[in-house]
């Protein structure tokens, strides 16, 4: 095997893994932490960009750990959509470290804040590469001990009210993932993915597929946050840090996502199957009960939590339509609403630090004491609410024209819906934050001097990095394209992993 | 010299000067052997960690930091490292990740010796696990006295 390759798909785990080694090494200097911090997610970010350009060209990268051969070892895939993926995690990490050199507190990073925050990025990454499901059930795991530790850190009332509940739900998915492992490995007498396809194919009419099926869409259902399992995702992502909320809020929902879209295409592919049904109708379900819990809220975090569900109906909206257009489009949602989402909790974070809270009810003026950053605001805020040429516009449209080409009406009238209520919340945020005045007796803080600068740094880079993605639909709409061929055209998985016999 | 909270046992005082150096010797036991046997550095590191927990019992807080010398905190880092390096080893050499490298050295006495990396992500293991026990344990013991 070429080593490059092995290399190659590696590093985006190794990195931060190295990273997180390194920071608790030197636990005890504040100074050489964040300085591993930054260099770790910066190789983390070439390393993603050198494993994109290389599956790219040349198709679907495999590296066997520990030279064991597949389907006997564990083996890390890298097809488009992980890489994919891997990139966003390092555009998403790179800007939280940034971001947290402004923002995490002494208290904080004495408690092992880096070293989390590395082994949180190496979890992610893990389960974007891996290619055997019981592995992804590892990093699935590894990713989440890491997200209760950053989750309490602090330990306020509230952080450990919202802990209990996401710790408790995501506890119950994992039991439901693993037991569906367990019966999967005891109808094939395998774990590798590729060699799941390849077995199952032959168990089409057996039961007992469509209930491990089912196992899979609920618990990747609720690591989703999809309807009806997503309580946990509002009562908890506004109660860390807002770096940490940043991260989560950016990648942890949507490695639920990006399981659902692998789990649904590889293993069990979606025909016309009750499946297809379900996820048809918790799509709908899960992005109207986000918009419309977003649009009774008046905490800025939690607005923004209940979006997060919502948005990702319209993924799974994608992903249910199962026409090779829809899947373009769940993959540019995807890509999409990652920067968008963890831009606009920084920027809620840099709001609180102008002005001290996070109630709308106490917000305001901002428009007027800082016009520039009323501006950011409005970039992530219209691109997520879906107005052109921003890169949610793009999305929106791809989604629902295919909704439109396989004539699901009222799916398709939801989503536009929707699309309407996420402007109106968000039109709410800036009548609230920027537009009214500063009410009676909100004092702003005293300001905290230094570190502003960096946390604008990061919000003008993903800013930017949207009215990109906005104006140059075009390339990243082949990228989307290329992606979804590969993901519907299983066998060119399956023979990569498995050689060709 | 014990701590006026805990009690004062004379049995288990004297048991415990006797049982930590042999459960010491039966971590790096279960150590070494885990490779190809039952053990591991994870069933080992967890058999050292008990051993410094017995010690606790008996003595104070500062006498367990004393008689382990570093800070667990610091166990969990370089462990960590040593694991990792582990895989790495065997990247140098053209293999993937993990891909493990073992050597056969003639020790004397002993015979031939094959040593590999596995060997080394055990240590590493080993480490990590007595660092993080250890640093719960601590804490705990320390909130205890305060």
């Amino acid at each position: 095997m070429n080593s490059a390759v092995a290399l190659q798909t590696t590093l985006p785990i190794l990195i931060p893994l190295i990273a997180g080694a390194l920071s608790l090494v030197v636990w005890r200097s504040r100074q050489l932490q964040r300085g591993i911090s930054v260099l770790g997610t910066g190789a983390l970010l070439l390393a993603s960009i050198w494993l994109l350009l290389s599956v790219y060209d040349n198709g679907i990268q495999v590296m066997y750990a520990g030279n064991w051969p597949a389907p006997f070892g564990i083996v890390l895939v890298a097809d488009l959509l992980s890489s994919i993926m891997v990139l966003l995690t390092g555009i998403t990490g790179l800007a939280t470290a940034v971001y947290s050199l402004a923002t995490i507190s002494k208290k904080h990073e004495h408690y092992g804040y880096y070293p989390l925050m590395h082994l949180l990025l190496a979890g992610v990454n893990g389960a974007f590469l891996t290619g055997d499901i019981f592995n992804l059930y590892v990093w699935f795991e590894v990713m989440l001990v890491a997200s209760f530790a950053l989750l309490i850190l602090g330990g306020e009332r509230a952080q450990m009210e919202g802990a209990i509940k996401y710790v408790t739900l995501n506890l119950v998915s994992s039991a439901i993932f693993l037991s569906a492992i367990g019966l999967l490995y005891g109808l094939t007498g395998t774990l590798n993915m590729a060699d799941l396809a390849v077995k199952l194919a032959e168990h089409q009419d057996n039961p007992m597929v469509q209930v491990v099926a089912m196992l899979f869409l609920m618990a990747f259902g609720i690591k989703a946050g999809a309807f009806p399992l997503f309580f946990w995702l509002p009562a908890s992502y506004h109660t860390p840090r807002v770096a940490v909320s940043s991260l989560f809020a950016g990648l942890l929902t949507k490695v639920g996502v990006y399981a659902l879209f692998r789990v649904f295409t590889l293993i069990f592919p979606l025909g016309d199957s009750l499946i297809r049904d379900l996820l048809l109708a918790m799509a709908g379900a899960t992005m109207l009960v986000g918009v419309l819990g977003a649009a009774a809220q008046f905490e800025f975090r939690r607005i923004l939590s209940f979006h997060i569900i919502s948005q990702i109906g319209y993924m799974l909206m994608g992903l249910a339509l199962y026409t090779p257009l829809a899947i373009i489009g769940g993959v540019f949602y995807i890509i999409h609403h990652i920067i968008v989402k963890s831009n606009l909790f920084l920027i809620s974070g840099l709001v609180y630090r102008l002005q001290g809270s996070y109630d709308l009810k106490q917000l305001g003026g901002v428009w007027r004491s800082h016009p520039m950053i009323a501006v950011l605001f409005l970039i992530p805020a219209l691109s997520l609410a879906g107005l052109p040429p921003l890169s949610g516009f793009f999305g929106k449209f791809i989604v629902i024209k295919a909704g439109v080409e396989a004539q699901h009406w009222w799916l398709v009238g939801i989503a536009l819906l929707v699309g309407l209520l996420t402007l109106y919340s968000m039109i709410k945020i800036w009548a609230e934050v920027f537009w009214k005045a500063m009410p009676e007796g909100a004092t702003a803080p005293a300001q905290q001097r230094g570190g502003t600068g960096l946390m604008v740094l990061t919000i003008v880079a993903l800013a930017t990095l949207t009215v990109l993605i906005g104006v140059a639909a075009e390339p990243v709409y082949k990228l989307a394209e290329y992606t979804a061929a590969q993901l519907l055209d299983s066998q060119s998985y399956i023979q990569s992993v498995m050689g060709v016999r | 010299m014990s701590m006026p909270n805990r009690p004062d046992s004379l049995i288990l005082r004297v048991t415990g000067h006797f049982l930590l150096p042999l459960l010491i010797m039966f971590s790096l036991f279960l150590l070494l052997r885990g490779h190809n046997e039952p053990g591991g550095g994870f069933i080992g590191g967890l058999v050292a960690s008990a051993a410094i927990a017995l010690h606790l019992f008996f003595t104070s807080v500062q006498s367990a930091r004393r008689l382990i010398w570093v800070d667990p905190r610091d166990l969990i880092g370089w462990g960590l490292c040593i694991a990792i390096a582990s895989g790495l080893f065997g990247m140098f050499s053209g293999l993937p990740f993990l891909g493990a490298l073992w050597v056969e050295l003639s020790v004397p006495i002993f015979g031939m010796l094959k040593v590999g990396t596995p060997l080394l992500f055990d240590i590493g293991v080993y480490l990590v696990v007595i660092g993080t026990v250890l640093n719960i344990l601590l804490a705990l013991a320390e909130a205890e006295d305060a």
